[in-house]
Order: C-alpha cells, then sequence, then structure tokens
C-alpha cells in the first residue's frame, strides 16, 4: 500500500514469444536487482523449452517478415523509434535503476537507443547496394547478387546496456528480414520485456523478435544447438560460454558473430548485419 | 445371454434382452439397442480425455512412445492432386522413414485413392507396409450401394490390404440405421479378406451420444476398425471422441470377445499430440490395443514431428525441419 492508500499495482515481467507474453513454461521466475544490490523485480527464468517454442515462433514469423518490402521494414524500425521514444520516461527510470547512472546520463542512454534505431531504419533499402553486385562474367548474363537473410537468428544480448546494448544487437538483425530468438542481459532484464511492450505496439509482426530472460549459461547453448537456428550473435557471452556455443554451433554451419569489445555509443559496425546475410547469385540472359 | 453388462459404465443395459448376433434382425431391435447404451456425459468425458492428455511421458518411455506411434501411422495422401510420382515417394518414406537412421521403425500404412493403390503396392511390395485404399466415395460417401461396392472390390483387387469406408451419415443421422448397416455389411463382403476401417466422420455426428450409437453400429456390421474422421471435416479427431470410440471397443469385446481397432485421423499434428492418444488408449481400452494391429494414427504432419523429437532424444539438441523430407 503507498502513501495515498492505493495499493501498488506492479508489473509482472514475462517472456516476449511470438507477440505474446507467456510466463516460464517451467514455472520458475528469479529475482533482479538493482546496481546498488535493491529487489526491483522477479523476472521470468526461461527454460530450454522456452526457447525451443521461440525458435518455434521466429521461424513461423519468417517468411513473412523476410518477404516484407525493405521499404516496409525500414518504416517499422522507425516506428519502434516512435513508439521508443514516448516511453522515454520510463525506460529511462529502469535504465539508471539497472545501471545505476544518473537520471540525464539514463535520459541520454534511451535517445542514444531511439537515434540507432532510426539508424538502422535507414539501412533496410541500402544493404542491398553495399552486399549486391552486377558481376561482371563472360557472357551474354547479367548475374546479379543479392543480399538475403539467413533466417532465425539466436541472439544474446550483452550484460551492460540493458536498453541501448540490447537494441543495437536486435535492431541489425531484424533489419535484413531475418527474425530472431534475444536471451536478454541476466542481470539487467527488465528493460528488455519494457522494450518488448514497445514492439508488441509497432505493426512489428509477431514472432519476429522473441525475448528470453534467464540465465545466460543455461539458454545459449541450447539455441547454439538448434538445428532451426541459422545464425548466432555471441555478443553476450563470457569468453569460455562463446566456446562452447561455437562448437555447438558448427553443427549445421550457423553464422556466428563473435564477441568482441564494442562501445554502445559509438557508430556500429556494418558486420552486425552482414554477419547474417546470404548471397543469392542469379544469372539471366540478356535480351528478350 | 439375457443382458449386458458395459464395464465402462458400470451400468447394466437391461432393456436388452436379445443376443447380440439378433440385435440387426429388424429395424426395431437395432435401433432398440442403440437407443438403449447408455448416454456419454459429455463434460465428464471431456475432462477425462483432458485429464489424462496431462500425463507427463518422459527419457525412455518417450522414446518407447515415440517409435510405437510411428510404427502406427498411417501416412495418408487424399488429394485430388495427388500423382503417381507422389504416392511413390510416400511409400518410400513409408518403409524409411529417417533414411539417415535405420533403427526408425517403418509406419503401419500408407493410405490412398483407389485408383492409386496399384502403384503403392508396387512401391512397398516386400517393405512390410500395408496399402490402405480409402472406397465408397470418400469423402462424402453419396452414392449408391452398387457404386460403392464395386469402388470397394476394385480397390481390394488392387491389391489393397485395408479398406477404410465412410458410413453414410445422412442415414444414420435420419436414424436409418438399417441402411448404414446393411451398407456396412455389404463393403464388408466385397472387402474380403482386407481389412475394414469404417468411418463414422464424427464431426458431423454432432453428439458423443452419436458417437458411440456409430461405433456399436459399425462393430455389429462387422467392422475390423473404426476410424474418427475422413481428414477433410473440422473437428476431425478429437481425444474426446477417441475417449468414446475406445470406450465402444473395450465394451464390445468385453461383451462378444471380439477385438475391434480404433483408428483417430486428421488434426494429429506434433508429438505431443500423439502420445497424449497412446495413454488414452492405454488408460481406456488397455494395453492390448498398444498395437499397429489395433491402434492407427492417421496423420500425415506428425510423422515429421516424431522424427525430430526421435532425433532431438538420439543427438541431445533440438532438430529441424530442413533436415527431413517434405510430404
Amino acid at each position: 500500500m503507498s502513501e495515498n492508500g492505493r495499493l501498488a499495482v506492479r508489473k509482472t515481467y514475462k517472456l516476449f514469444i511470438g507477440g505474446a507474453f507467456p510466463r516460464s513454461e517451467s514455472g520458475r521466475s528469479y529475482a533482479v536487482t538493482s546496481s546498488k544490490g535493491d529487489f526491483l523485480a522477479n523476472a521470468s527464468r526461461a527454460s530450454r523449452k522456452d526457447a525451443r517454442d521461440a525458435v518455434v515462433a521466429a521461424r513461423k514469423a519468417f517468411p513473412g517478415w523476410s518477404a516484407a518490402t525493405a521499404y516496409n521494414r525500414g518504416q517499422i524500425l522507425y516506428r519502434i523509434a516512435e513508439m521508443l521514444e514516448g516511453r522515454r520516461a520510463q525506460f529511462a527510470g529502469e535504465v539508471a535503476e539497472a545501471d545505476g547512472v544518473s537520471a540525464r546520463k539514463a535520459g541520454e542512454l534511451v535517445d542514444a537507443a531511439v537515434d540507432r534505431l532510426v539508424w538502422y531504419a535507414g539501412w533496410s533499402d541500402k544493404i542491398g547496394a553495399l552486399r549486391g553486385a552486377a558481376n561482371p562474367v563472360a557472357g551474354p548474363y547479367f548475374n546479379l547478387s543479392t543480399a538475403e537473410p539467413s533466417g532465425v537468428i539466436a541472439v544474446i544480448a550483452p550484460p551492460m546496456g540493458p536498453l541501448l546494448g540490447l537494441v543495437s544487437v536486435i535492431a541489425p538483425v531484424i533489419v535484413t528480414g531475418n527474425t530472431c530468438v534475444v536471451v536478454a542481459s541476466e542481470r539487467a532484464p527488465l528493460p528488455s520485456i519494457t522494450l518488448a511492450e514497445v514492439l508488441a505496439t509497432s505493426d512489428l509482426p509477431a514472432g519476429v523478435v522473441n525475448v528470453l530472460t534467464g540465465p545466460t549459461a543455461e539458454l545459449a547453448p541450447w539455441l547454439a544447438a538448434h538445428m532451426d537456428v541459422n545464425g548466432i550473435d555471441l555478443t553476450g557471452c563470457p569468453p569460455d560460454l562463446a566456446l562452447t556455443c561455437e562448437r555447438e554451433a558448427a553443427e549445421n554451419l550457423k553464422r556466428v558473430l563473435r564477441p568482441a569489445e564494442e562501445s554502445w555509443l559509438a557508430e556500429p559496425r556494418l558486420d552486425r548485419m552482414t554477419t547474417f546475410l546470404e548471397t543469392k547469385t542469379v544469372w539471366h540472359p540478356i535480351g528478350i | 445371454m439375457e443382458s449386458i453388462a458395459l464395464v465402462g459404465d458400470a451400468v447394466v443395459v437391461s432393456t436388452l434382452t436379445t443376443p447380440l448376433a439378433e440385435v440387426a434382425s429388424s429395424d426395431a431391435t437395432l435401433r432398440a439397442f442403440l437407443h438403449g447404451l447408455p448416454g456419454v456425459d459429455r463434460v465428464g468425458a471431456d475432462q477425462r480425455a483432458a485429464a489424462l492428455g496431462t500425463r507427463s511421458i518422459k527419457t525412455t518411455a518417450k522414446s518407447q512412445a515415440i517409435d510405437l506411434a510411428i510404427s502406427m501411422v498411417d501416412l495418408t495422401t487424399l488429394e485430388g492432386a495427388d500423382t503417381p510420382g507422389k504416392v511413390r515417394a510416400m511409400c518410400a518414406k513409408a518403409a524409411h522413414p529417417d533414411p539417415s537412421d535405420p533403427s526408425v521403425p517403418r509406419v503401419a500404412a500408407v493410405c490412398v485413392y483407389p485408383d492409386l493403390v496399384p502403384h503403392a503396392v508396387r512401391a512397398l511390395a516386400g517393405s512390410g507396409v500395408k496399402v490402405a485404399s480409402v472406397a465408397t466415395a470418400f469423402p462424402s460417401g453419396r452414392t449408391s450401394l452398387d457404386v460403392k461396392v464395386t469402388d470397394t472390390a476394385q480397390a481390394v483387387a488392387a491389391g489393397a490390404d485395408e479398406i477404410d469406408m465412410v458410413i453414410d451419415r445422412g442415414a444414420f443421422l435420419a436414424g436409418d440405421y438399417t441402411t448404414v448397416f446393411e451398407q456396412i455389411v455389404a463393403v464388408k463382403a466385397a472387402a474380403g479378406e482386407a481389412h475394414l476401417k469404417v468411418i463414422l466422420e464424427t464431426g458431423e455426428l454432432a453428439t458423443y451420444d452419436n458417437v458411440r450409437r456409430a461405433s456399436w453400429l459399425a462393430m455389429l456390421a462387422g467392422a475390423d476398425f473404426i476410424k474418427t474422421s475422413t481428414g477433410k471435416v473440422s473437428p476431425a479427431a478429437t481425444l474426446p471422441v477417441t475417449l468414446v470410440m475406445l470406450e465402444a471397443v473395450r465394451d464390445f469385446r468385453a461383451t462378444t470377445g471380439r477385438m475391434v481397432g480404433v483408428k483417430p485421423a486428421g488434426g494429429i499434428r506434433t508429438t505431443k499430440d500423439a502420445i497424449k492418444y497412446l495413454v488414452l488408449v492405454n488408460e481406456t481400452a488397455g494395453e492390448d490395443w498398444l498395437d499397429p494391429a489395433w491402434f492407427r494414427l492417421g496423420a500425415s504432419s506428425v510423422l515429421n514431428d516424431l522424427l525430430m523429437q526421435r532425433q532431438k532424444m538420439a543427438t541431445g539438441r533440438y532438430a529441424g525441419p530442413d533436415y527431413f523430407t517434405l510430404d
């Protein structure tokens, strides 16, 4: 009961799978604390079966999302930025609690996350120009290479930067037409679920982004080994876990993005997008 | 026999005074018998089926259940666009569901339209997989008895081991049980040695009481199997309907000593669904029915899911559909 006599209405932090917010299939949860050690909330502790369900949802969303026009995907990413902007105060509060930064700094981090989305939104119809080519061939043919999304990508979000880091790993994966299963920062998962609320109201088709909260070490190897996952971004994995995951990922030749030192405030590297692209080359006779 | 105790419902049908052999002697006795069957408690059946669906089957029991379910699958293609090539591809899959793993059991049968039976027979020669053919103007059953009998005889002549016939739901719903009975008897005669599966199309029968009556009617007329659905009507097989049918075959054996098989068909897509049916069989009819000779799963899409689960148990990694054949 708060001071003014109202019952406190606290948010239940659940998972985000296939556009819905289910609890973990396992029924487990874990306590999330602020950077100072104060209790913030209980978050769902996802199990491998939640990861499996999330992959199914992501696979189901892939045909529609990858077939959407680049223009449309860009619009939707921009729409996410709009929705995020409208919740600036809420995110700033959550980031300040999770990272122990000042309210002002937290606000700047949220702004940076919004800007990051806008930046990637612009890439949707330009990455093709960068990764595609009209190849010169010895014959009367057009030979065109175009970039196509890899498929379902597992994303292990970085432990630091609960919002900016998260947005910086999700946006490059989905802007090119992939769908993803994200394992949020184990330490600070709350902004990821609030971001899921943003995604759910941004015209993003259900299943394009699925968010799991819980122990990275428990979930990442299952996603790395999953035969229906086409790529994995190991950004949030500590070195030994990253090694295990990369080994598992070799089984079906997943595209792997290895963890590297990275400042989330700097301009992003393009390999976050290009790692999860395949090249399709088409020969077409010249003339009628 | 003065009265028949129906074990499942612990009810003694005291109104029934004729032995089962004479039940079909006239329209009146048949009607009296079918309407004398105890009614099905709809809520109870739904709850019982739902409760059994929550059983947790894990590890070794699960591996066993998956293999059993694979061996019970009737791999089916009943489309207007079926080609001999598609049937051959399906037969190859039936004999070796996972070509990369010879320890996977073969499925029970393939089920095709009568004109494609010769292709299936040729493709499956020596594999041990049975060939089932739908007949009797599948799926509606709306034609004359002559055509139905001829349809059946031709399928058997082409080499079908099993015949899946549809009942005349219109006649059944109109209360004309004798017509339905006589049609089944005639088709059974035309089928000869071939096993006769009688499709009740429970999605069109409206009530569980009707499902129970149709089950008994089919069994009295000589069905070797009772099958829920054609797969062309929604809802197709459901757990409660299968529960009612399993109770019927159990009670029929208790009464007459003759064992009849059950085949739910349509709507079974995942391993979890398939295992729920196996639990239902074990808990309702009993272990005797946990055999491909007495229980079948009419489904195609479930096979890939069973294979994926099987591979997951073998390798410890979740399997992907890219590594299995498309139907």
